[in-house]
């Protein structure tokens, strides 16, 4: 009997010391995230959602942000510090997370412009030489392996990544991205913005 | 006044380039035939260079947007769809698909819209561009498949009246006319292909094409046996361009 007290103290001191700590290491990674990126990291501009973020993406940009080759203004005063300290089995981690949660689109495009910005999505402007986002990025803008999910996203966000691939960041873009939005007018850009906002 | 100056200068360095050259001529003999001949290659030079420039310029933003997709050596992109190789591609083929998209031989939106868009002297231009270029293959396929793709590529299969790939593609995959370049087109793209020939090629009835051919060969293959032969060209580094290449 008191050696079953003894056990039982023992095992609530234990669980009292150490898993609440554990969870709440756990816990605070994503809480520090979701700081900027929203409850249930589905968005809070000027932070882009990450719930149903392509895993390989989400980690991909930790490493870009790690290495400084994502180097845009928001980038540099934010995530360059948040992702510094991250090791590899966290980013992991982090990117399978935010991968499992459910996609909420951010619908904050304006209305009108969502017929121009379906068409360049769906089909591109062969005589304008814009090619159709959706042979990369999905019908319905989900993304595929490290290629991002772009429906639902908000759509500052998106109009902000499109032209700052013009204004000479790197941005951690592969070659086609920059070369793509070279191509893209002001009115273009805003269309696809408000066009994928509503994509979910 | 500045801009006076300046047209003033040029002139007279012309002149002064024109005197210097008569000079020249003169002491060579035959002054005005040689001129007439220099001033003649002059001008057409002046005139085509110009040609070339804004011609070259409207091919040059063509093919940047055709490498928006098909990758910047035009070696390929595994998009949410596999986006074939174009480099070291046959122009023949490649012109003839562009045509098979206008006339629903070939079925796929995107590329409907693109041919729609291209005249014939820019589908020479960018044929010729594509043919020339031989970037490494950009891999991915699984190794272990790759000795039977050679054997089913360069054998056929007799048993199951399958002819070897080879004897149409080349022993190379370099292709020739309108039988395409196979040699590093990507792994994916070929699988796809291969395991959809008659949803994809051959549509028109009313416009019967060489996708006839492979139609049979396709149906005949199994899935595994087109992974090996998807891995084995996809992995195929061709030692120079295209032989038919132009330019």
């Amino acid at each position: 009997m008191r050696g079953n007290r003894l056990k039982a103290a023992v095992l609530i001191a234990f669980c009292w010391i150490y898993h609440p700590a554990a969870g709440d290491a756990e816990v605070l990674a994503v809480r520090n995230c979701n700081w900027c990126h929203g409850g249930s990291a589905s968005g809070y501009p000027p932070a882009p959602a990450l719930a149903a973020q392509r895993p390989q993406y989400v980690a991909k940009q930790l490493a870009n942000f790690r290495a400084h080759t994502r180097d845009t203004p928001f980038s540099r005063q934010y995530m360059w510090g948040a992702a510094r300290n991250l090791d590899a089995e966290s980013v992991r981690n982090l990117a399978l997370y935010f991968a499992s949660l459910p996609p909420r689109a951010a619908s904050d495009g304006v209305p009108s412009l969502v017929g121009l910005g379906q068409t360049i999505y769906q089909q591109g402007m062969p005589e304008a030489n814009i090619v159709a986002c959706v042979v990369c990025h999905g019908p319905n803008g989900e993304g595929i392996r490290d290629i991002p999910r772009l429906g639902g996203l908000d759509s500052t966000y998106l109009r902000r990544r499109l032209e700052q691939w013009n204004q000479g960041y790197h941005a951690a873009a592969g070659p086609p991205m920059i070369s793509i939005a070279s191509k893209l007018s002001d009115d273009q850009i805003d269309a696809l913005a408000s066009y994928l906002s509503f994509v979910k | 006044m500045r801009s006076l100056n300046s047209l003033q200068f040029n002139r007279t360095t012309r002149a002064r380039f024109v005197w210097l050259v008569s000079q020249k001529l003169k002491s060579a003999g035959s002054h005005v035939g040689l001129a007439a001949l220099i001033l003649t290659f002059v001008l057409v030079g002046t005139v085509s260079a110009q040609h070339r420039i804004s011609l070259s310029g409207d091919v040059q933003a063509k093919i940047s947007y055709c490498k928006d997709c098909h990758g910047v050596s035009a070696q390929g992109f595994n998009g949410y769809y596999p986006i074939p190789r174009l480099a070291g591609q046959q122009p023949e083929y490649i012109e003839n698909q562009l045509r098979a998209f206008i006339e629903h031989r070939r079925t796929n939106n995107i590329m409907f819209n693109v041919a729609h868009s291209l005249s014939p002297a820019m589908i020479n231009a960018l044929t010729a561009h594509f043919a020339s270029l031989n970037p490494p293959p950009i891999g991915g396929a699984p190794r272990q498949l790759v000795a039977t793709g050679r054997k089913i590529f360069e054998d056929g299969m007799p048993e199951v009246n399958i002819a070897a790939c080879a004897a149409c593609h080349g022993p190379e995959a370099t292709g020739s006319g309108q039988i395409p370049r196979l040699a590093g087109q990507l792994y994916p793209y070929m699988i796809k292909t291969l395991g959809s020939w008659d949803k994809e090629r051959g549509r028109n009835p009313t416009v019967p094409d060489a996708a006839a051919i492979m139609s049979p060969v396709a149906h005949s293959l199994n899935k595994s046996q087109i992974e090996a032969v998807a891995a084995f060209v996809s992995t195929l580094r061709s030692p120079r361009g295209t032989p038919n290449a132009v330019q």
